[in-house]
């Protein structure tokens, strides 16, 4: 194994909430049971991989006043299925998303501490943070908080959980029965963080976990954004995949770290990818072609095409022309709990005029040529070479890599790509390290003495 | 069916907390305090429990560090300090179980019931219908993690003065209101709401999902939730209680309420004051159950028992007493007790070890048998969920109607 070569940092993440999931398929599983989760997670330790990751969202989307039914609906509660799977698998990274907006530090610290424990070292956290009064009708303090104040409740609510994180000294509980210390410290766990969000004090009840902290993954496109992850993350969701573009973000993301002081290497790039392999090129394209199609029927392209129009489309045919009104980006929102695209909604549909018209796209057509979203297909052989490729010529670190098809949808990834990820020395035949930080290639928390915390 | 002469079978839970509810627990020879952050730990405890055909283990828990003052935290080093979150130690023990109930402690007043109610719907698929939860309310001490609200101070001898009461009376108040957001959370998706139907390309049944629309004066929430309905439907809803208001929330709100009689007779009158108020909120028909906690240390001799409690109250320096009647004696002896019990009303009991694992052991090797012997426990565990181990039925989604008649 060449040791100049990058290793492939690889994610699994089960299909969801989203058109991507082919629920009709015969072959599709359970979206809720456990044995779904397990399945998919006990293949991606199989196959080597960094992580399982799951996704979250805190309202049922809806579309016109009512409950979108089209997608999967629903889905199981983030941590209490990670610490589950932790019981189910070794080696394997478990990272959840959970929101900073709706929940509080004292109390997502601590889970999050009591996951990496309970998996040995394992835990990441996927950080996001929402505004919306749509999903804050669920919760205590309803929409509380602005869209220009996101980051900074998600940048407090990070330096807070850090902080009681790195409350208990490494080596704060001795547990010696012959002398009857239990506490090195009478003080461990002492906190006190006070900014614009939170204003809390007092004593954390969980000691340090044995990575002293979880994983830190966040997304972030915007200027703000790039710096708030260049700063705070262990690992950064890249939206890229054409690898001029990957580049130019992977190089913007490392300068951005570089100039906040952090060491080279200490944040991950790591795109979305999802996958359809066949015995050939022809076969994998005619898989693709026909997956795509089920994902993208006629009302999900119309459904698609609302989130830029802002209208109701389902009047237009989706085999005909595609809708003659214009958008309508600054009514009320047609759908909640969904991204809309924010972008210059005439710009972009006069763009998609002229794309529809120079290839002769019906409305449907159009909406698999702009969401119909495979990043690699192929034969095995040519994705692993282009996976590949695209980690050394750092379009990214990896990939977080999920199917149409659940739950065994990554089966075929892991028995075929794989094995090809591992021949070509870029991915471990067997895992090295014992934490998640470890397995990533990123450095371990600085460890807290009870000396250091004395005041 | 049962007879005069034979007993009805009796309910047995444990109440698993560090290395026990003792506080010098820790120290004994064959406790494991160094792995008490450990899954290997809990996992080892959950199943040896499992393996004494136990109803259910709670698991404790607080949003904040132990301590010997009501009203905040203390320094002594001589004791267990820190704990895992109750919910994920459930969760985490769950695949590695197959029968035992799994109930986790989560509080009340910080937390958010949106996330209540998805985290034990979520242990339910995890445990394929084992999971239940203790609702319990934050101590004010609390208050300061969080930042959020007044902390108006004040210890257990307080609880008489009028503001004090008021503050009391308010936090019970928002328990049940919590409860019954995150029951009406777990109704807000009807059982056959998945319907999959691809000629119409819906994956649910808009229709059988359902808004709950909860407006109190602690919070509004809208729902539903985005967690399926849990396999029992209704995990069990638990809660503790030593007075009469919390009383009112477990005959309100709760499928077991665990209580601290001293006695017999208190007990009696315990069941007598919770069934009274089960009627008064109209749920005479439902089943409630009323457990009793006991302290338990457990040996071959009630002398060697109060040898152990006498040796670890001198460790930690004080008498040990809490708010259960700390038992101690001989597996027989306690048998005869809980016997006697519950025959003043009580359905069951949940047993708190003083020392883990030793009076765990004590419950699941010399206990059970004894009440096996006598014909009073279950001497294998029947398929089913935790609901139906307790005689709790099904209940189909409150939001439910009648399936009108096609065409």
């Amino acid at each position: 194994m060449s040791t100049s070569r990058k290793q492939i940092i690889l994610g699994a993440y089960v299909g969801g909430v989203n058109h991507h999931t082919v629920w009709s398929d015969p072959q599709a599983g359970s979206q809720i049971d456990f044995s779904t989760f397990k399945h998919v997670a006990q293949t991606a330790e199989r196959g080597r991989f960094d992580f399982f990751f799951l996704a979250e969202g805190l309202a049922l989307r809806e579309r016109l006043g009512l409950i979108f039914d089209q997608d999967v609906v629903g889905r199981p509660d983030t941590l209490p299925v990670l610490s589950a799977l932790a019981a189910v698998t070794e080696h394997l990274g478990l990272i959840g998303t959970v929101n900073a907006t709706f929940n509080e530090p004292y109390e997502l610290a601590r889970q999050l501490s009591t996951l990496d424990h309970l998996s040995g070292g394992r835990a990441g956290w996927n950080v996001v943070t929402s505004f919306d009064a749509f999903t804050g009708a669920n919760f205590r303090r309803g929409g509380f908080l602005d869209r220009k104040d996101r980051y900074t409740r998600a940048g407090e609510f990070l330096a807070a959980a850090r902080e009681l994180w790195d409350s208990w000294a490494v080596d704060a509980v001795a547990a010696d029965r012959d002398t009857g210390v239990f506490l090195r410290d009478a003080k461990a766990g002492r906190f006190a963080f006070t900014g614009e969000q939170f204003d809390i004090s007092g004593r954390f009840a969980t000691p340090r976990s044995p990575q002293g902290r979880p994983v830190i993954l966040q997304a972030g496109v915007s200027p703000q954004g790039r710096d708030f992850a260049a700063g705070g993350a262990d690992a950064i969701f890249s939206p890229y995949h054409r690898l001029d573009e990957a580049q130019a973000f992977y190089r913007d993301i490392q300068a951005r770290a570089d100039r906040l002081g952090r060491p080279s290497g200490s944040v991950k790039l790591l795109p979305h990818a999802s996958f359809v392999l066949g015995d050939s090129e022809a076969d994998a394209a005619e898989r693709h072609r026909d997956i795509t199609r089920r994902q993208i029927g006629g009302r999900t392209a119309q459904i698609l095409l609302e989130t830029v129009w802002n209208r109701d489309l389902s009047g237009y045919d989706p085999d005909g022309p595609l809708p003659d009104v214009d958008p309508d980006p600054d009514g009320p929102p047609l759908a909640q709990g969904r991204a809309r695209i924010a972008e210059d909604a005439h710009r972009r549909v006069a763009e998609w005029r002229a794309l529809a018209e120079a290839a002769k796209y019906s409305l449907r057509d159009l909406a698999i040529h702009v969401f119909g979203r495979t990043e690699f297909v192929g034969t095995p052989a040519h994705v692993a070479e282009r996976i590949d490729t695209f980690v050394q010529q750092d379009g990214s670190d990896g990939f977080i890599v999920g199917s149409h098809l659940t739950p065994t949808g990554l089966d075929e990834f892991v028995d075929k790509v794989v094995p090809l990820l591992q021949e070509r020395g870029s991915l471990r035949a067997e895992y090295t390290g014992g934490t998640l930080r470890e397995n990533l290639g990123i450095a371990p928390v600085e460890e807290v003495g009870a000396d250091a915390r004395v005041a | 069916m049962t007879t005069p002469n034979t007993p009805d079978p009796l309910h047995l839970a444990v109440a698993l907390d560090g290395a026990g509810w003792h506080p010098a627990a820790w120290r004994e020879p064959d406790a494991r305090p160094t792995e008490l952050f450990t899954a290997r730990y809990w996992t080892d405890l959950v199943a040896e429990a499992e393996a004494g055909l136990l109803d259910f283990v709670t698991i404790e828990d607080a949003l904040a560090l132990q301590s010997t003052r009501f009203e905040g935290t203390d320094t002594r080093t001589d004791q267990v300090r820190g704990r895992l979150d109750a919910v994920l130690i459930a969760s985490r023990v769950a695949p590695l179980t197959e029968h035992i109930g799994l109930i986790p402690t989560a509080t009340v007043t910080h937390t958010e019931p949106f996330h209540v109610s998805k985290a034990i719907a979520t242990l339910d698929f995890v445990s394929l219908g084992r999971a239940g939860w203790r609702a319990q309310v934050s101590r004010p001490a609390e208050n300061a993690h969080f930042g959020r609200r007044e902390h108006v101070p004040f210890t257990v001898e307080d609880l008489d003065r009028p503001d004090v009461a008021a503050a009391v009376a308010e936090s019970f108040a928002e328990a049940q209101d919590f409860v019954e957001v995150v029951r009406r959370l777990w109704d807000s998706w009807e059982d056959d709401a998945e319907i999959r139907d691809a000629a119409t390309d819906r994956f649910i049944d808009r229709g059988k999902l359902h808004y709950i629309d909860f407006v109190g004066p602690r919070f509004r929430v809208r729902g539903p939730s985005i967690v399926p309905r849990p396999p029992q439907g209704q995990p069990l809803v638990t809660v503790l209680a030593h007075a009469t208001l919390p009383y009112r929330l477990g005959a309100r709100a709760a499928d077991v309420v665990y209580v601290t009689p001293r006695d017999h007779d208190d007990a009696r009158a315990i069941v007598t004051e919770i069934r009274a108020e089960q009627r008064a909120a109209g749920r005479e028909s439902e089943t409630v159950h009323v457990f009793a906690d006991l302290v338990v240390l457990l040996d071959e001799s009630t002398a060697a028992a109060r040898d152990r409690k006498a040796r670890l109250d001198a460790l930690d320096g004080a008498e040990y007493a809490g708010d259960a009647l700390v038992f101690t004696g001989t597996a027989a002896d306690l048998a005869d007790t809980l016997q006697d019990w519950q025959r003043a009303g009580l359905t069951g009991f949940r047993l708190r070890p003083a020392a883990l694992p030793h009076d765990l052991h004590a419950v699941t090797r010399d206990l059970v048998p004894e009440l096996q012997r006598r014909g009073a426990f279950r001497t294998g565990y029947e398929a089913g969920s935790l609901r139906a181990r307790l005689g709790l039925p099904r209940p189909d989604s409150r939001y439910a109607t009648p399936t009108a008649a096609a065409s």
